[in-house]
């Protein structure tokens, strides 16, 4: 059993269809070829004496050869994230050396003489398996090889190695997919990077349904359209992150004009329901499934299908509409359990920790060994919940790990560089809901008091934390509390912190009412020469006003530059905002309104009982001035 | 006899059949095809018998009675697969959605 043997028999089924392209670069392969530049690049392979073979690039025709010929050779495949720091992915092929790496031209130089690297660059690796004859002989059929380690995004700070055997992927894909079940002219838009369990799962499973791979190497909304247009694309995965953007691309369409679409599936983060709603109205002709799956169990365990999208979306029975954020329900020959703390199993509608049990469950850790107790059962770690009929819901991590666009990360290393800090005295930091994201990065600090708690130290931290870690981890929104919450044996009560933090709430610069302004020299001009604001705080990040901040009398409001995407129904003359303020004597108010200028009304009583003087400014927002009228 | 285990690839002895055990009883299983045992691939010199040369489809799942056994063709060819002189049948094809 070697996921070698899925090709084999994808070529001697459909050797001469397309497998996969690159648009990139316009290069494609057939099944026929991928499996004979597969033999030739597991004899180099062989050749090298490497015992793992690494995969640095984005996607490409050598990274589903790469894949197959490490499974031909018998030599653990090791995809690395392209994205991290070269200190980074240099820590990590120490960790899988001798290795036999291939790369892209932008890294070759960096590891070239690397100890224990048998370095090809991906033109050279291409190269010498499309060119090549020799075929590596024998192959090993071990159930038990290891087939991929895949690097897990790192929640405990470094990096885990998560082992997935030949048996945990050949069961996933040959229980989940019908050989050849594609039709000719289908074809799979594939935009997760390699190293992305998602990214193995759909090399694999596309070439044992016999549908082409259209590979994307680096995501974006219109490239992602452009490319679903033009290969006229009939099936495609993507993060909920990806389909809210492709959604705002597609902003002011009636509908995707993609009926060659047949199916759009999601999965990796929680996806918000308007996100998902909007998708389905943008996109009528197409079947939604939402997959959910970890990397230690080879991809997908629970599905969500499209007749249960489309019942969800229609019915008036609330449980059944709620479901459209419910994960679905178990793949045949996979079995979940939600327990408690304690291990006990728990009852529909109870919250706890999800564990998962079957054939393609690994919950296996380089160096740690196997999660998966004697029954077979893994901990998931992450929470949920499941409703009478079984629906699966799920509800944040079991250990808090912020899921942030797809990336998993860990409050604790986030707190531990605060903590680093000199202004910081304790710091929480938790994933509040985020429509973007899925989970925004927030938190709360307690601080030295002798330091000034205002939004400056706030940019400070932010700061701190950007130069200490990834720019992901950096908190969006960060308060001061006088002491965060522990319960009797000193442990953080994160889920209160949570609460707390996602509540709704005002941000302290935003007491003041926000105007966006289309044109806010003009807006400034109008709330200071004629209204007779003062300016009392003003920021200028390119040399143009960005906001401003204005009182008059106590009263106080935040000019903002509206940027393109905030003219949309915000400003533009359309805003139907009012802004009321109290002041002593409208009359007054009137005449000095005049004395500058400004050409407006006289005052008048309103229905309840004010004398009131609206003026409106130049964004069209009315400023209603009043004061009480006296019996 | 043999006992099987999943994984195991076995080639038919009489024509160009080959499964992949993907789950099995314990105890010995006679796997047959084409009416011969199956084994590690050396062919035995006879033929398909007549009343198991129904064929076998690659990426198609048998399974027996029970369901106990279930086998996966990696390779097609005019024997038919049995165990005990019952021929095994094919596994309804899943009605999976896409999902990565």
């Amino acid at each position: 059993m070697n996921t070698m043997m899925l090709l084999e028999m994808a070529m001697s089924g459909f050797g001469e269809r397309v497998a996969f392209t690159d648009p990139a670069d316009g290069g494609s392969i057939t099944y026929q070829e991928l499996y004979n530049a597969a033999g030739a690049a597991a004899h180099d392979i062989r050749e090298s004496g490497a015992d793992r073979v690494a995969m640095l690039d984005v996607s490409n025709l050598a990274v589903p050869v790469a894949l197959f010929a490490s499974g031909w050779a018998g030599v653990p495949y090791v995809p690395i994230n392209y994205r991290l720091t070269a200190d980074e992915i240099d820590a990590l092929l120490a960790r899988v050396t001798p290795a036999y790496l291939v790369t892209d031209n932008d890294h070759l130089d960096t590891f070239k003489g690397r100890d224990g690297v048998d370095l090809r660059s991906r033109d050279a690796f291409l190269q010498l398996a499309r060119g090549g004859d020799g075929h590596a002989e024998q192959r090993s059929m071990d159930p038990d090889d290891i087939g991929v380690l895949l690097f897990t995004s790192g929640t405990t700070g470094i990096p885990k190695a998560a082992v997935l055997r030949h048996r945990h992927l050949v069961s996933y894909i040959v229980s989940s997919v019908e050989f050849m079940s594609a039709a000719e002219h289908e074809a799979a838009l594939v935009c997760v990077p390699p190293y992305h369990v998602a990214g193995i799962a759909s090399t694999l499973s596309s070439v044992y349904a016999g549908r082409r791979v259209v590979q994307l190497a680096n995501f974006s909304a219109d490239a992602w359209i452009e490319t679903a247009r033009h290969e006229r694309i009939t099936t495609a995965f993507v993060v909920p992150t990806m389909l809210s953007r492709i959604i705002n691309a597609l902003e002011g369409e009636q509908t995707a004009g993609m009926s060659h679409l047949q199916s759009l599936s999601y999965g990796g983060g929680k996806m918000p329901l308007s996100v998902i709603e909007k998708a389905m109205a943008l996109f009528p002709d197409t079947d939604f499934t939402n997959a959910y799956g970890l990397t230690e169990t080879s991809s997908t365990i629970t599905v969500l299908g499209p007749d249960e999208h489309r019942a969800a979306a229609t019915s008036d029975d609330e449980a059944v509409r709620k479901r459209l954020v419910s994960v679905g329900i178990p793949l045949p020959g996979v079995e979940l359990e939600i327990r408690d703390d304690e291990g006990r199993a728990l009852a529909a509608g109870e919250r706890g920790e999800i564990y998962v049990r079957g054939e393609q469950v690994s919950g296996e850790y380089e160096d740690r060994g196997s999660m998966v107790d004697a029954e077979g059962w893994f901990p998931t770690r992450d929470a949920g919940f499941r409703d009478a009929k079984g629906y699966l819901f799920l509800d944040g991590r079991a250990d808090d790990v912020i899921v942030r666009g797809g990336e998993n990360m860990s409050p604790g290393e986030i707190e531990d560089v605060l903590l680093a800090h000199d202004a910081v005295r304790d710091a929480a930091i938790v994933g509040v809901p985020s429509e973007e994201w899925g989970e925004a990065v927030v938190g709360a600090v307690v601080i030295d008091s002798e330091k000034p708690a205002n939004d400056d130290l706030i940019a400070d931290l932010q700061a701190w934390v950007k130069n200490h870690m990834r720019s992901s981890r950096v908190p969006e929104r960060l308060e001061f509390w006088a002491e965060l919450p522990y319960n009797e044996t000193g442990k953080l009560l994160r889920r209160v912190v949570k609460e707390r933090l996602s509540a709704p709430k005002q941000n302290v610069r935003t007491t003041m009412p926000l105007l966006y302004a289309s044109d806010i020299e003009r807006a400034r001009a109008f709330y200071c020469d004629q209204l007779g604001f003062t300016l009392t705080n003003r920021w200028d990040p390119d040399g143009q006003l960005g906001w401003c901040q204005l009182e008059m009398e106590g009263a106080k409001i935040m000019l903002q530059r509206a940027e393109p995407d905030d003219l949309k129904g915000l400003a533009q003359g359309k805003s139907d905002v009012a802004l009321f303020f109290l002041c002593e004597d409208v009359d007054d108010l009137h005449r000095q309104f005049q004395g500058r200028g400004l050409d407006v009304a006289p005052p008048t009583v309103a229905f309840y009982g004010m004398r009131q003087l609206e003026v409106r400014d130049p964004d069209g927002r009315a400023l209603c001035f009043e004061h009480p009228v006296d019996d | 006899m043999a006992t099987l285990s999943a994984g195991k690839r076995l080639k038919s002895a009489v024509c160009t059949t080959e499964i992949m055990v993907i789950a099995a009883p314990d105890g010995d299983v006679d796997l047959y095809c084409g009416g011969s045992a199956m084994g590690a691939g050396d062919g035995n010199g006879g033929s398909v018998d007549a009343d198991h040369a129904g064929g076998t489809a690659i990426g198609k799942r048998y399974v027996n009675e029970d369901g106990s056994l279930e086998v996966l063709c990696v390779k097609a060819g005019p024997g038919s697969l049995s165990v005990g002189g019952t021929a095994l049948t094919v596994k309804d094809a899943k009605k999976l959605p896409k999902t990565d």
